[in-house]
């Protein structure tokens, strides 16, 4: 493997419609990290990105320093901001600095030095690069990870009181090789070990990709899905190159509560966006005990299936079978020319809301649950709204019945209504999550007269409502399903 | 308009043991005693542990032209039930015995008591030697509130289609072939008053089992429990 290029990335690039908005160029980028309502994210070369959604980002953060790969977290009135430099690596030196704010326009706002705080010589089996910073919930206390190809990714211990080595002098552990941009995270009685493999800096030709070992205690082994321990090379992939993307690597955790979680990571290049390396925020999942990578909503037509009861959600109005239905005969049982069983004959096609929606109310119209049957009133096109606004990861969507502008919306009263046409209005703009067991909540931007944050939610089996979110029920859950 | 008001003794004084079979046995039709059901034998009852609802005056099912239960879409569930069946039938409060006439037909009003969550209304018909296919069934409850409550839900099941009311609002329209899930259909966020609160629905079905099932949930969609049913309060 080559070592990192040294030189900042300045990327100028054009909005698309997914993987964030805005200015989002950036290379190794730190840990998306929240402060006084603002998102941060700081990358190679110095500077960084803000944004106030966590969907549209701008240039605007800052930090002194330049160096590469900085990572950054927030402990008491601190955030502590590590990132290395080198002159000729594999010798390099991990610097500590720390504010009391990341927003340049408040008086807070001064970094101080904080020294070095992990360093290789250029000869031994590390390449002090690529600092991660972990706060363990189980102890308090406070670890960093670093290092880059050449060798090992180790680990020391920091004092989260001053943001520097506990003792300086402690011997590093080796907790993985042959992997750079290492993150830790602790997940259910298990500590991840989350590492990048792959080559980086190539554009379209770096194989970037994310993964993954756990261990039980802090220090490893961390082993794989099949036992091979990561400093064997071992790592279950957690995400890898796809769609219109390339290369992602430099997770970060992101967890913003309520059982949502997700990652922040840098993609080697976005295709759309001509090869540029870009900022992303995706969800992550878990399955079977291991972090996977989840992919936010994308623009199409789905049956929203609530996990609660099995069911879909449709327009209250009366259903019309696919097809019309199949001849009937005498007794009332089916009569095709295949007999009971054997259909009409020839291909039905599927149904579009133009077929059926003559006698819909032209107004407003009510919500429910109902088995799912292929049906108009229970098809909906998911869709972002240009200038919306966002969260992290997403902008906000409009959600109508396929073929129509009748879009869902929130009412005064805290209920559901169709309306008969998409008005951009905030109770028709919904902000749709993966959580982390790949279902979906699925929450209005407002509720009229209420500052109440509240999301899709079934009550028994046939209605659907708005309620406070609980991560710990099925109610608020749901599956967005090809139709 | 009721024709005859078969006047209940005083409730309270009713001998628990009094099965509704008796009532049908003096109207000379008696099958045997329905299972679950009895007479209310108390002048109130609090709902089941889990919120159900375990009092209703419950009339004798009318026969209504349907072929089969793949019948019971929206329109023909709302126009069916909706066609006048007897005067005040979305309003009247009737009591034990009371009889309402429909095309010429006596049909009478039963109070029960059901000792599980629901009413079967298949064995309510039986008993009374009454159809059992292709009804319609008109039940009615009083529930009394200590005090205001706002936010709560109407929660319902039924077999088959139904359309359910609370205080002359329609709150649920449940329709299709569906069996009986608790919870099945659920109103929007409703207040109730202090004092009696009336719920009435109307349950259509073609062949099998005939039931209903009804609870309010509260604003954490729990079971309401802190209500009776008293079908003696509404004045007369």
């Amino acid at each position: 493997m080559r070592f990192r290029y040294l030189a900042a990335i300045v990327l100028a690039l054009v909005s698309a419609a997914f993987a964030l908005d805005g200015q989002i160029g950036i290379h190794d980028p730190s840990t998306v990290i929240q402060c006084n309502g603002k998102y941060y994210a700081f990358g190679t070369g110095g500077g960084g990105l803000v944004s106030n959604d966590g969907w549209t980002w701008s240039r605007g953060a800052s930090r002194p320093g330049g160096g590469v790969a900085p990572d950054v977290i927030h402990v008491g009135d601190r955030y502590y901001l590590y990132y290395a430099t080198s002159t000729r690596q594999p010798k390099a030196d991990v610097h500590m600095i720390w504010n009391k704010t990341l927003d340049p326009g408040s008086p807070d706002f001064k970094w101080e030095e904080g020294g070095i705080v992990a360093s290789s010589d250029g000869v031994e089996d590390c390449n002090a690069i690529d600092p991660a910073v972990f706060l363990d919930p189980t102890s308090g206390k406070m670890w960093l990870t670093y290092g880059s190809y050449f060798g090992y990714i180790r680990l020391v211990q920091l004092d989260p009181k001053t943001g520097k080595r506990v003792v300086p002098i402690d011997k590093p552990v080796d907790i993985a090789i042959n992997c750079e941009a290492s993150d830790m995270i602790y997940h259910d009685g298990w500590y991840y070990l989350l590492a990048t493999h792959g080559s980086c800096c190539r554009g379209t030709d770096s194989g970037y990709n994310i993964r993954v070992g756990r261990s039980r205690k802090v220090t490893g082994p961390f082993v794989d899905n099949m036992g091979i321990d990561m400093i064997k090379g071992g790592g279950k992939l957690v995400v890898g190159s796809g769609g219109r993307v390339v290369g992602p690597g430099h997770f970060g955790l992101l967890d913003l509560g309520d059982g949502v979680q997700k990652f922040s990571c840098h993609y080697e290049a976005d295709l759309d966006r001509g090869g540029a390396s870009v900022l992303d925020i995706r969800p992550l999942l878990w399955k079977d005990g291991w972090p996977v990578a989840g992919e936010n909503v994308s623009e199409g037509t789905y049956e929203i299936e609530s996990v609660r009861t099995d069911t879909a959600l449709e327009l209250a109005v009366q259903g019309v079978p696919v097809g019309g239905g199949p001849p009937v005969g005498r007794g009332g049982m089916p009569s095709g020319p295949g007999g009971i069983f054997g259909g009409a004959g020839g291909v039905i096609p599927p149904q579009d809301a133009a077929q059926v929606s003559k006698n819909w109310p032209t107004g407003n119209i009510d919500l429910r649950l109902s088995n799912y049957m292929v049906q108009a009133q229970q098809r909906w096109t998911i869709a972002p709204v240009a200038n919306a606004g966002g969260y992290p990861g997403s902008p906000y969507f409009k959600i109508t019945i396929a073929g129509t502008d009748r879009a869902l919306a929130a009412t005064d009263d805290a209920e559901l209504v169709a309306v008969p046409a998409f008005t951009g209005a905030p109770e028709q703009l919904w902000r749709i999550e993966q959580l982390t067991d790949g279902t979906y909540r699925v929450m209005p931007k407002a509720v009229p007269n209420s500052k109440e944050s509240l999301a899709l939610s079934a009550v028994g089996s046939s209605f659907a409502t708005l309620a406070k979110f609980d991560s710990r029920s099925d109610k608020q859950r749901w599956n967005l399903k090809a139709p | 308009m009721m024709t005859i008001r078969r006047l209940l003794p005083a409730l309270g004084v009713v001998a628990s043991t009094v099965f509704l079979a008796m009532a049908a046995a003096q109207l000379g039709a008696s099958r045997g005693p329905a299972p679950n059901l009895t007479r209310p034998a108390s002048v109130e009852k609090g709902p089941d542990v889990d919120g159900f609802i375990q009092r209703w005056l419950v009339l004798e099912p009318i026969p209504i032209p349907i072929r089969s239960n793949a019948q019971l879409n929206d329109s023909f569930v709302q126009a069916t039930v909706k066609a006048e069946y007897f005067p005040d039938q979305y309003t009247m409060i009737a009591h034990d015995g009371d009889k309402v006439t429909v095309n010429g037909a006596e049909f009478t009003w039963h109070a029960v008591d059901t000792s599980a969550y629901h009413v079967n209304l298949y064995h309510f018909a039986y008993a009374l030697n009454k159809p059992t296919f292709n009804i319609l069934f008109w039940a009615v409850t009083i529930v009394n509130c200590p005090k205001e409550m706002h936010g709560v839900r109407l929660a319902v099941g039924s077999n088959a289609a139904s359309i359910w009311w609370l205080n002359g609002r329609e709150v649920i329209d449940i329709y299709g072939d569906r069996h009986m899930v608790i919870d099945d259909g659920v109103s929007k966020r409703l207040s109730l008053k202090k004092g009696p609160n009336v719920v009435r629905c109307a349950v259509i079905n073609s062949p099998g089992v005939s039931d209903l099932c009804a609870r309010f949930l509260d604003t954490e969609d729990k079971p309401m429990k802190g209500f009776t049913v008293n079908l003696g309060d509404v004045a007369r």
